[in-house]
């Protein structure tokens, strides 16, 4: 065992020798449209996106490496088309301010507390490039070098953007992220000179 | 290795916070319905293969 330091694989797969690998992506659309929805935002386009990926993935199911992690492997088609996608789209989605965004509002909000609608509408703000970071890392328990993988870029590029990511997070809440406010004196400190200067 | 652990209180408690509502984000995102669409469109799949 290599204890609890080590986070659990998200739905690790179970290895069935007689199963075809192609049935077991009915396990994963759940993961695969919260995914989908966390990058786009937006319920519609997630589905379309979930869609795409179902496809391209019955397709190409030989590419897959029995054994491996599914779940990373459609996380990694669809991210990609995600971004191709947009890529081709661009001119025809001039959202760069995230109209999109207001639509994972369409979120059940019952019983929401206010800091939780916060966050949300902070995180909705983010780049889908840290959207992406901070649900693989943060949320679903993928390790770092997985999301290195599944991003195809190198293991200090994804802690960066995570880091990145929650820093401007925390900024979209108006929360510190841990560095002093810069020339400002503490509460206990503040004269008012205003006051008194004639 | 201790180097390692001595971080920001401050900062990792916020980095808590932050995974702990990202947690919650997907969570949610986790509980939803999944639309009927994507195992009829496995089911057409499947069953186009099965003619070839």
């Amino acid at each position: 065992m290599t204890g609890t330091a080590r986070r659990a694989a998200p739905r690790a797969a179970r290895v069935d020798p007689g199963a075809e690998p192609r049935d077991e992506i009915t396990a994963y659309l759940s993961p695969l449209r919260a995914f989908a929805i966390s990058l786009t935002g937006n319920t519609a386009m997630a589905d379309d996106l979930v869609q795409e990926t179902i496809v391209k993935a019955w397709i190409n199911i030989e590419k897959f490496q029995v054994g491996t992690n599914m779940q990373a492997w459609l996380f990694t088609i669809l991210r990609n088309t995600f971004y191709s996608d947009r890529r081709k789209h661009r001119r025809e989605v001039p959202d760069p301010d995230g109209v999109h965004a207001a639509a994972l509002f369409e979120l059940p909000v019952h019983d929401d507390k206010l800091a939780f609608r916060e966050f949300q509408r902070a995180f909705l703000h983010l780049s889908p490039e840290h959207r992406e970071v901070l649900i693989l890392i943060g949320a679903s328990g993928f390790s770092t070098e997985q999301t290195a993988e599944m991003l195809g870029v190198a293991v200090g590029t994804v802690k960066s953007r995570t880091s990145r990511a929650r820093k401007r997070l925390a900024d979209l809440m108006g929360l510190a992220t841990g560095e002093p406010p810069v020339g400002r004196a503490p509460p206990g400190a503040i004269s008012r000179p205003g006051l008194t200067v004639a | 290795m201790q180097q390692d652990m001595a971080v920001d209180p401050d900062k990792s408690r916020l980095t808590e916070q932050i995974d702990e509502n990202l947690k919650r984000v997907y969570e949610r995102l986790l509980k939803e319905e999944v639309p009927d669409r994507f195992k009829q469109l496995l089911a057409q799949l499947k069953e186009k293969e099965r003619r070839e």
